[in-house]
């Protein structure tokens, strides 16, 4: 068991038989097949690979994955992935998980399983509504979003994905969308990163929310409202015309104009995904008057939760001989050597 | 003692109570080391060779005002030279440290028993905490018990001034006083206590001095002529008892213990997921030191994620624990569905409490019984086990790992606060006589063309076994109904009907025991027909009872569910059944639904322990 010799693998080697039953255009489509493109390239095998999920539209995602699968209970993927992990620390553990899923029912596991820095990959897939319960807003939607549950439009405030993931004590906080031809590397390198690696997928319910995500994934919106983040480069959207800086007063960022590519002279900030300050304000930056940030916002690996406590285990046995007779005979004993009256 | 090592005679068992028990009580402030008084006490008189119970009984609150009435802690023993299955009706001694102790518990003293009282605490202030408008020790009031007033405090305090303690500190070590004074009565050995003091105070030898030396003043006290009066030395002999290896253990411990026996004798890695409640934590602090015993601990954010992680170890292939008390336990309980839907062994330990709700943490009551049988949405059934003291908890922990792996199903432990927190003498098995039960994982790939199926059966109804890792077969599950064989997601009527059977006739298909009868014949006027940890109670009104000619036998269920085949004809065979339960009538119920008989409930539910007395006098009722 465990034959860790990795093998040469197709995308279809880890399509299963199983009819897809999402609605035709959903995004959880294209999300499956950067999966199992992805799958491949970082030379996965499928007999060590494990799907876990929540309930929701994405929590199906197992069931079309040939790998082993486990469609758990809502908002407790975390719990048993960690069970899994713990376990079987080789094994390789994607969670897959929504908004609803992830943030409201399991918004505590989500938190726990980030902090304790388990290594698995989660893959929170954001479309601001509760899309197998047909409709309800949820806890990502924005302010006024309209839905059978808030027939007037929802009042609460929205959580932010990865605000929530790096405020949780996150390592590694990533962004992509469902169709994005980026998704497959971000997806890599969350599975390089060692610890629980969080990537937000931004993913269109063409049925109950579709097109929410449009003012930024639309094509001709891309160029002006995406702002993709690479380690060393700079921060640099709208073709290199504008540019992310920091403005030193109010120590926040701003959008600098970059005039004839000269991005040094506007201050623009050179992307470290090191940097946890910076990736603060990265999640923090708001969408409208800064373009969406997409890509690795923060990589900086620590050690995981199973390595800590396979070495804790593994300390603490070296040289006991795991006697039970002993173990049970433990404690202050005496010896009854005879009957001690006799009838 | 519960376990069945002690013999008993016909003297014995109509000696009313037996003579040569005795029952003492310490009860104190919850600052005042009670408990810890008790545990020793209870460890010398182990090793005197007597066979003895206990029952601890404390507050909910950790510091609990000091002198209050809900502060007191209690700790209460029983020990004879004869079989002692319960921690006793009445108490023969108390010893009360403070007016509160006293208040709180002098009712339960026999009349012309001992009360011995620090009456360096029955100071205004705290006559006034307990609400004595007089001092007890003085109006009168107390003429019905024997009464031995003695300034423990200040006997303590010239006891330990040579080691130069501040007052606080020094009379903290007046519980060893007391336990001193109670070795003498009873004419125990000191030096396990002066060895356990020197080996827990290891670091701080004035503090282990200044205890020891309490303890030995203690002592001398009662040696000296000093104390004329009631107090007395009493010798009580050693009880009979088979020969071999003893120690004392707790419900908790032993628990814990035949968890990873179990889990040893099935080959597996053991995983506890836990989460802190009382009185379950016990289990997760004791398995916590385990660790080369393969067993891995973790506390998780809350009682879900403690099952959730445990059912996702079980499917890892280790095997999958977790633990909790009633609230936690109906946390769980959308995590059960799912062990059983996706048929993955699993053993929930419930160590009773009061409830509903938060009810009563620290007491006890049988009240989840409904809980573990019925409590799960949809046609959802798994094995019950119940625990009846403390050594037996051992062989049902066993036995509950054995059902989760043989027939791949979660199985539900009940346990409560008194048997995890009581201690009894328990003969330390022989390993070497329990056979092993190793599982095997599927390993074997379907061959060319053909396909893995997950859940295809054994002749048990047991689906295979296959964890992540494993070559050639890759599989899913999850809480979506199962297709036969494949596991493939089926929402057809007729597939869900079959499958609902097919969880349903696992269940009852399991390899349960045939009932025995504890005491009496196997059928008659009447059975009392009990679970959990009313065993001892039972037992010794049963005995009593018959004792005196009355047709009644004692019937004490382990497996209540799938009950053991037998128990149709068993019950029937009977013209009467009465079923003393620490809740409303649970088993009572259950059993009225599978058998048609006439069962009567008999009830007590104030958080304590039925006292033998008021068994008996049910069964005198019942067959007047
Ligand atoms: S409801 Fe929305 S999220 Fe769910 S499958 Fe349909 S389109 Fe996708």
């Amino acid at each position: 068991m465990n034959d860790m010799t990795p093998i040469v693998t197709a995308p279809k080697d880890w399509e299963t038989d199983q009819e897809v039953r999402w609605c035709p255009g959903c995004g959880d489509y294209a999300i499956l097949k950067a999966v199992q493109r992805t799958m491949p390239e970082i030379g996965g095998t499928p007999a060590n690979t494990v799907f876990v999920s929540g309930i929701g539209c994405s929590s199906r995602f197992p069931y079309y994955m040939e790998t082993y699968g486990f469609h758990t209970i809502h908002g407790r993927a975390p719990a048993f992935a960690t069970g899994i992990k713990l376990a079987n620390p080789e094994l390789d553990v994607w969670l897959v998980t929504g908004d609803g899923d992830g943030l409201s029912i399991g918004g505590n596991h989500t938190m726990h399983v980030l902090r304790r820095n388990l290594d698995t990959q989660i893959l929170l897939f954001n479309n601001e509504i509760y899309g197998l319960t047909k409709g309800q807003y949820s806890p990502t939607s924005r302010e006024g979003t309209r839905s059978p549950s808030t027939p007037f439009g929802s009042v609460d405030h929205p959580a932010r994905p990865c605000a929530f993931a790096l405020g949780s004590g996150g390592r590694f906080v990533a962004r992509a969308y469902d169709v994005s031809k980026q998704l497959p590397d971000v997806l890599k390198a969350a599975h390089a990163h060692k610890g629980a690696a969080f990537i937000e997928i931004f993913q269109n319910c063409i049925v109950y929310n579709a097109d929410v995500f449009a003012e930024f994934t639309d094509k001709k919106n891309a160029s002006s409202h995406q702002l993709w983040l690479t380690d060393g480069e700079p921060m640099l959207f709208e073709k290199g015309a504008k540019g992310i800086a920091l403005d030193r007063e109010a120590l926040q960022l701003k959008v600098v104009d970059v005039v004839d590519g000269d991005w040094q002279g506007a201050g623009v900030i050179v992307h470290d995904v090191k940097n946890r300050a910076v990736a603060h304000m990265l999640v923090e930056m708001r969408f409208g008057p800064f373009p969406m940030a997409l890509g690795v916002l923060y990589d900086d690996p620590h050690p995981t939760f199973e390595s800590a406590v396979v070495a804790q285990n593994r300390e603490l046995s070296e040289g006991k001989t795991p006697d039970l007779q002993a173990l049970v005979s433990k404690g202050q004993t005496w010896m009854v050597e005879k009957e001690p009256r006799t009838e | 003692m519960a376990s069945a090592a002690h013999t008993i005679t016909k003297a014995e068992a109509t000696a009313h109570p037996p003579a040569e028990a005795v029952v003492v009580r310490f009860a104190g402030d919850s600052g005042d080391g009670m408990q810890l008084t008790g545990g020793q006490f209870t460890l010398s008189t182990a090793l005197a060779g007597n066979d003895l119970a206990t029952f601890p009984d404390f507050p909910a609150e950790i510091r609990a005002p000091q002198g209050t009435l809900f502060g007191v802690s209690a700790f209460q023993i029983n020990f004879g030279s004869t079989a002692i299955e319960t921690a006793g009706d009445a108490p023969d001694v108390l010893v009360a440290m403070n007016p509160a102790a006293l208040k709180t518990n002098v009712d339960a003293l026999k009349p012309g028993g001992l009360i011995i009282a620090d009456e360096g605490e029955f100071g205004d202030r705290n006559l006034a905490k307990a609400k004595y408008d007089a001092n007890p020790l003085d109006d009168g009031s107390l003429a019905k018990w024997q009464l031995m007033k003695l300034d423990i405090s200040a006997l303590t305090l010239e006891a330990v001034k040579p080691f130069g303690l501040g007052k606080k500190e020094a009379l903290r070590c007046k519980n060893m006083w007391t336990l001193g004074l109670a070795l003498w009565m009873f004419d125990r050995d000191r030096q396990p206590i002066v060895d356990w003091l020197k080996a827990k105070f290891a670091k701080l030898p004035d503090i282990a001095e200044a205890n020891i030396a309490a303890l030995n003043a203690g002592h001398a006290y009662g040696e000296t002529a000093e104390l004329a009066g009631p107090m007395q030395k009493v010798s009580i002999a050693a009880a009979p008892t088979e020969p071999g290896l003893y120690r004392t253990v707790t419900g908790a411990e032993s628990i814990s213990l035949g968890l990873v026996a179990g889990a040893q004798l099935a080959g597996l890695k053991l995983f506890f997921g836990g989460y802190p409640i009382t009185p379950a934590s016990a289990i997760l602090h004791h398995l916590a030191r385990l660790k080369e015993f393969g067993v891995t601990t973790f506390q998780a954010e809350d009682e879900i994620a403690a099952i959730c992680a445990s059912i996702g170890a079980s499917y890892a292939g280790q095997l999958g624990i977790t633990s909790s008390s009633g609230p936690g336990i109906a946390l769980k309980t959308e995590a059960m569905g799912l062990a059983i839907m996706t048929e993955l062994p699993l053993v929930i330990v419930n160590s009773q409490r009061g409830g509903p709700s938060t009810g009563l943490p620290t007491k006890t009551e049988q009240s989840d019984l409904y809980q573990a049988v019925y409590g799960r949405n949809g046609d959802a059934p798994l094995p019950v086990i119940a625990a009846r003291s403390p050594a037996d908890a051992f062989d049902c922990a066993i036995e509950a790992v054995r059902i989760a792996t043989t027939y791949m199903t979660p199985v539900m432990l009940l346990t409560d606060g008194y048997i995890a927190n009581a201690a009894e003498p328990w003969k330390v098995p022989d390993m070497a006589g329990y056979a092993p039960f190793p599982v095997s994982f599927m390993t074997d790939a379907p061959g060319e063309g053909e396909a893995f199926m997950p859940y295809a059966r054994d002749e048990k109804l047991a689906r295979p076994w296959a964890i992540p890792g494993t070559p050639g077969l890759m599989h899913r599950i999850g809480g979506i109904e199962k297709a036969e064989g494949t596991g493939n997601i089926d929402y057809a009527p007729e597939n869900h009907a079959r499958m609902t059977e097919i969880r349903r006739d696992k269940i009852l298909g399991v390899d349960v025991p045939d009932q025995d009868i504890e005491v009496g014949e196997a059928g008659g006027r009447l059975a009392i027909v009990g679970w959990g940890s009313t065993y001892g109670p039972i037992l010794q009104a049963v005995r009593r009872a018959r004792a005196k000619g009355l047709d009644v036998s004692h019937i004490h269920i382990r497996h209540i569910w799938p009950l053991p085949k037998n128990m149709a004809v068993l019950l029937r065979s009977f013209e009467h059944i009465i079923v003393p339960e620490m809740n409303t009538g649970q088993l009572k119920t259950l059993l009225r639904d599978q058998y048609l008989v006439d069962a009567k409930p008999l009830n007590k539910v104030s958080g304590q322990p039925f006292m033998i007395a008021e068994i008996e006098a049910a069964i005198e009722k019942a067959l007047a």
